[in-house]
């Protein structure tokens, strides 16, 4: 898909929270080898929020950042989506309190997405329609996620938190999205029934059929229909629920380690689900140098892919200095914690009164 | 706190929406109707001002005994901050190391949940002050 006009990024920022757990901590408390699962999954630590954080007060923190970045206040975004599996209500829209936050409302519009870890993407699409159009300058497509494995389970080693925001326009492009491509089918690999607490996932089945499928599958076409190699791509994300499955698909896609390394940060937050694409989107524009060439393929259970192709412009490397953390800066802040201090900021321990 | 005070004071919450005195130029949070020190002057001249949201820490208290909302973070610490516009604001000290924390620490306010009304009722929002990174 091509838009008609040019679109592309015109501010973007990430923030992930600064708690970190290690495998090795949550194994221990399962009479579980934690480092050896850690291994596995190709994580060594993973992102926890504080106690006062969750989707609202993180996808507010990367908006301001890229809207700071873009220049523009926030009466200038005509829109704006929040894609989350963790929005705080089940009725009462986040990007509301968001575009509060922001000064973008009230005249705007605005809703939350779901589409599991590529509802983030799907708003990206979103706003590139409305700005094509012409029917807003700028909106704002923010994937973020305070995302919760059950205690005990598989996931509970990699279900982590953070999230990025892109502020889409038409002008004044750190970066251009030259061209978008989506794979779609009905896939029932990961799922959560409303008013659960805590997601279920059909094992070995989110593997093949689900991921690789979608991801290979989506790049595949883009690239084809672009007539584009991997060899023409300076730096290459893909979903990252763990560590391997993105360098899996990135060695059978012909795309080499280089090209991965600096949108992979699974290995040192987790899986933030909703963000962990546009945050790795956003490490990557913290580094490209202007007419890089970025590919970016997003994958949500249920299933899809978004795949977009994005050229870095010469801007990108002028809002260096503007004194918005890079991603890399947000993720010095590191604090460790134990499992004792993450049950209580999880609420895995229901307190009473 | 009640719905609809909560709802009145969600940009003074969210944003640090303040009010300039169009006289002589001073700053007010929370905001209010006249200046003390021009008042008449001052009448219909109050302008919105956004406090941008940095500032450094002029007073800081551990609190021990929370207050039901804050539970889960006893013992946490509140700060009062003078921010740059020259206003002074209150709020609680998240994402520190506590051998840091001293007067003059640069702070920035950040958005995020002060409490909830019940796990069923509203979710409130508002700033607090952390490290500036
Ligand atoms: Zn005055």
């Amino acid at each position: 898909m091509k838009t008609k006009t040019k679109v592309g990024i015109r501010g973007y920022g990430g923030y992930v929270p600064g708690f970190r757990i290690t495998p090795r901590e949550i194994g221990a408390v399962w009479g579980k080898d934690g480092e050896m699962m850690g291994a596995a999954l190709g994580i060594r630590g993973k992102s926890v929020p504080a106690p006062d954080e969750d989707v609202v007060t993180i996808s507010t923190r990367a908006a301001r950042w890229a809207l700071e970045r873009s220049g523009l206040n926030g009466d200038r975004i005509g829109a704006i989506y929040v894609g989350s599996e963790s929005h705080p209500y089940a009725v009462k829209p986040t990007s509301t309190m968001v575009g509060a936050a922001i000064g973008a409302t009230p005249h705007m519009t605005a809703a939350d997405y779901e589409f599991a870890c590529k509802a983030g993407t799907a708003a990206i699409q979103t706003c590139m329609g409305l700005v094509a159009s012409g029917m807003i300058e700028n909106g704002i497509a923010i994937g973020a996620d305070t995302s919760q494995g059950a205690p005990g389970d598989a996931l509970e080693y990699s279900a982590s938190a953070g999230g990025a925001a892109f502020v889409i326009g038409g002008e004044r492009l750190l970066a251009e999205i030259k061209y978008t491509t989506s794979m779609t089918t009905d896939t029932p690999d990961f799922w959560r029934r409303e008013g659960q607490t805590y997601p279920s996932h059909g094992g070995r089945f989110t593997g093949q059929p689900a991921y690789f499928k979608h991801v290979m599958g989506c790049t595949s076409k883009m690239m084809d229909e672009l007539g584009m190699e991997p060899s023409d791509f300076a730096h290459a994300v893909f979903h990252q629920p763990n560590g391997k499955f993105p360098m899996n698909a990135a060695k059978k896609l012909g795309f080499s380690r280089e090209q991965m390394e600096t949108g992979l940060l699974v290995t040192r937050i987790g899986n933030t689900y909703s963000g962990a694409v546009p945050l790795g989107l956003a490490a990557i524009l913290d580094i490209a140098e202007p007419g890089d060439n970025i590919l970016v393929t997003s994958y949500g259970s249920g299933a899809g892919s978004d795949g977009f192709y994005i050229e870095a412009s010469k801007n990108i490397v002028k809002v260096r200095e503007d004194g918005v953390p890079s991603i890399q800066e947000v993720l010095r802040d590191e604090r460790h914690i134990g499992y004792a201090e993450y049950a209580k900021y999880r609420d895995k321990i229901r307190k009473g009164g | 706190m009640s719905i609809p005070r909560f709802w009145r004071e969600i940009r003074q919450r969210y944003k640090g929406i303040g009010v300039e005195c169009g006289n002589c130029g001073r700053v007010f949070f929370p905001p209010r109707s006249i200046c003390p020190d021009c008042r008449r002057e001052s009448l219909g001249k109050m302008n919105e001002r956004e406090i941008v949201g940095k500032g450094k820490v002029i007073t800081y208290t551990e609190v021990h005994e929370p207050m039901p909302d804050f539970r889960m973070q006893a013992p946490y610490t509140m700060v009062m901050v003078e921010m740059d516009e020259g206003v002074r604001m209150t709020g609680q000290l998240v994402d520190f190391e506590p051998e840091k924390v001293g007067y003059g620490m640069e702070v920035e306010a950040v958005l995020r949940k002060l409490g909830e009304e019940s796990p069923s009722g509203i979710i409130y929002y508002g700033y607090k002050f952390r490290p500036c990174p």
